[in-house]
C-alpha cells in the first residue's frame, strides 16, 4: 500500500514523486512512513516521523511541574509548540499549535493528572507537504512513547482536492500548492471519528464527505503502523 | 496476527488472549466470564465466575463491559492470590515517574522549610517529608539533612489531587534502610521499565555485576539509580554497565561482564 522507492534520497531538494489521484473506489496510497520513538534522551517522550520527505521530530515532557498561572486544577495542561525550520514561530504556526492542542486535548485523559504540564514541543525538520498531518501523527506517537494516559489513539491525513474534483492523499508540497482545495483531518482510533477538520479551499459537501471517508481507510493504515511500530519497540524488551 | 484481526475491526478482544503482547491506547479487553454474553456490566462481587476481585492495575481502566487501555505496552497479568482475583496491568517504557503510594525512591533534597524537607522525586510536584519521619528523630533531636542530600525514602501519601508525602522509617519506627544516602557514589537516571526488571526477585543483571566488584546500589522506583563501589573508577564501569543494560540483551551483557572482567 506504501509507496516504495529504489533508493534513499540522501538531499532534501529531490522532488518527490507525486502522489497518485484517486476515485473513491481506491484503496488509500500514502507515502512511505518512516518512524523511530524514544531517539531522544532528555524528554519523557519523543519520536521523530517521516512520511515521505516531510519529516518532523516530536518531543513530549509530561506530567512536569506547571506555573501557577497555567495550573488548572481539575485536568493537566497541554502545551503544543510547534518550531518551523528556520525562524521564530509565527501566527501561522500559533494557529496549527491550536488545532494540534485540541485534538490532544480530546484523547489525552488529563484528569489523571490535575495540576501538571504536559508539554508537546514539535520541530519541523522538512515540509513537503502534509505538514499538520504529520506533525499530528508525530504528536501522537511522542505521547505515546511517553507513557501519557490516552483515551484512544489518533492519526492525521491530508487531502487534496483539485479543480475536476479529484483527490490526493498525503498530496506533495508540490500537489499542495496546485490543489483547489487542502483539507486535514485528526482521526481517532475506536470509532474513526473525525476529531478536528482544517480546510483551505472551497469544496462541495459531497467532496467533503468523499475525503472525509477516503481519510478514514488511509487512517487504518496508519494505526497499523502504530501497532507495528509499538510491537516493534516491545519485541527487544 | 490477532493484533490485525483486533485492529481490522476495532472490537474488544478477551483479555486473556492478549497476556504478554502490545496493547495500544483504546483498546477495549474483555474479561472472562464477562464476554459480551448480554452485554451487563461487569461484577465486582465475589458471585462471579472468579473468586476475589480483579485487580486493574497502571495502563488500564474499567469501562465498557471489561478493561480499556489508556497506555501502548505489553499486558501482564498475575493470577489469583491470597485474597485478590488477579492482577492486569500495561508494562510499558516510560522515563517520567508518577508518585505512587508504598513505592520507594531517591528523592534529592532542594529546601528546608520549617518542619518539612522538599525532596525532588521526578515527579510532577515536590514529595514533603517531616524531619520527624527519620529513625530516633525528636523534636529535639534533629536528623542532619542538608540541601542536596539524597534521601532514600518510601511515600506514605500519593495520590493525583494531593501533595505527595514521604517518610523514612517504616510503621514500626525503624530505618529499614532508608534515610539519607551518603556523601559520596554516584547517581544516575534510567528508564522505570529498567528499574522493574532490576528489582524483581533473582535479577540476572545484579548477579551478573556482583561478579564484577564488590559495589552498593540503591534503585529508586522512580529510576534514580545510586551506586559505589571501592574506587570512583569501579563505580563508573558498574554505573555505564547498568545504564547500557537497557538496550542489551542477556548474551551482549554477559559479552560485556567478561570483557570487563578480563582486564
Amino acid at each position: 500500500m506504501r509507496k516504495r522507492y529504489g533508493e534513499a534520497r540522501g538531499w532534501i531538494g529531490a522532488m518527490e514523486t507525486e502522489q497518485k489521484k484517486c476515485d473513491s473506489g481506491d484503496l488509500p496510497s500514502l507515502r512511505r512512513i518512516v518512524c523511530e520513538q524514544g531517539l531522544l534522551s532528555r524528554p519523557d517522550g519523543s519520536a521523530s516521523w517521516m512520511q515521505g520527505d516531510t519529516s518532523v521530530l516530536a518531543g513530549v515532557y509530561g506530567p512536569s511541574e506547571v506555573k501557577v498561572s497555567k495550573e488548572i486544577y481539575d485536568k493537566a495542561t497541554l502545551e503544543v509548540m510547534l518550531r518551523p525550520k528556520v525562524g521564530l514561530p509565527g501566527v501561522y504556526e500559533r494557529s496549527r499549535e491550536q488545532m494540534i492542542k485540541k485534538t490532544c486535548e480530546a484523547v489525552v485523559l488529563g484528569t489523571l493528572h490535575p495540576r501538571s504540564s504536559i508539554t508537546i514541543v514539535l520541530q519541523v525538520i522538512t515540509d513537503a507537504g502534509s505538514l499538520l498531518a504529520s506533525c499530528l501523527n508525530a504528536a501522537c506517537m511522542g505521547l505515546m512513547d511517553a507513557g501519557l494516559p490516552m483515551g484512544s489513539l489518533f492519526c492525521g491525513v491530508t487531502c487534496a482536492l483539485d479543480a475536476d474534483g479529484n483527490f490526493t492523499l498525503d498530496p506533495t508540497a508540490k500537489q499542495e500548492k496546485e490543489a483547489q482545495t487542502v483539507l486535514t483531518f485528526a482521526i481517532d482510533s475506536i470509532e474513526k471519528k473525525v476529531l478536528m477538520s482544517s480546510m483551505k479551499g472551497t469544496c462541495s459537501v459531497e467532496q467533503l464527505q468523499q475525503c472525509v471517508a477516503a481519510s478514514q481507510r488511509a487512517a487504518d493504515t496508519i494505526f497499523q503502523f502504530y501497532r507495528d511500530s509499538a510491537c516493534r519497540k516491545y519485541s527487544k524488551w | 496476527m490477532l493484533a490485525r484481526a483486533v485492529m481490522a475491526d476495532g472490537g474488544a478482544c478477551e483479555a486473556q488472549k492478549r497476556i504478554g503482547r502490545v496493547v495500544m491506547p483504546g483498546e477495549a479487553l474483555l474479561l472472562p466470564g464477562h464476554a459480551e454474553a448480554d452485554g451487563e456490566r461487569l461484577r465486582l462481587a465475589a458471585n462471579g465466575p472468579q473468586k476475589g476481585r480483579l485487580v486493574c492495575g497502571p495502563g488500564l481502566r474499567r469501562g465498557g463491559e471489561g478493561l480499556l487501555v489508556t497506555k501502548c505496552g505489553l499486558l501482564r497479568y498475575r493470577g489469583p492470590g491470597s485474597g485478590s482475583g488477579g492482577v492486569y496491568w500495561v508494562d510499558s517504557q516510560q522515563r517520567r515517574y508518577v508518585p505512587v503510594k508504598g513505592d520507594h525512591v531517591i528523592g534529592i533534597v532542594t529546601a528546608k522549610a520549617g518542619d518539612i524537607f522538599k525532596v525532588d522525586v521526578g515527579g510532577s510536584e515536590q514529595a514533603s517529608l517531616s524531619y520527624l519521619a527519620f529513625e530516633g528523630a525528636t523534636k529535639r533531636n534533629r536528623p542532619n539533612v542538608q540541601v542536596g542530600d539524597l534521601i532514600y525514602g518510601q511515600f506514605i501519601i500519593a495520590n493525583k489531587d494531593m501533595e505527595p508525602e514521604m517518610v523514612c522509617i517504616d510503621s514500626s519506627g525503624r530505618a529499614n534502610g532508608m534515610g539519607v544516602i551518603g556523601q559520596d557514589g554516584f547517581l544516575f537516571k534510567v528508564s522505570l521499565g529498567l528499574i522493574r526488571k532490576l528489582l524483581a526477585p533473582d535479577c540476572e543483571i545484579i548477579q551478573d555485576l556482583g561478579q564484577l566488584y564488590p559495589f552498593e546500589l540503591v534503585l529508586g522506583m522512580n529510576g534514580r539509580i545510586w551506586v559505589k563501589a571501592k574506587t570512583i573508577q569501579q563505580t563508573l564501569i558498574v554505573a555505564n554497565v547498568l545504564e547500557a543494560c537497557e538496550h542489551m540483551t542477556a548474551e551482549q551483557r554477559k559479552q560485556v561482564v567478561a570483557k570487563v572482567l578480563e582486564n
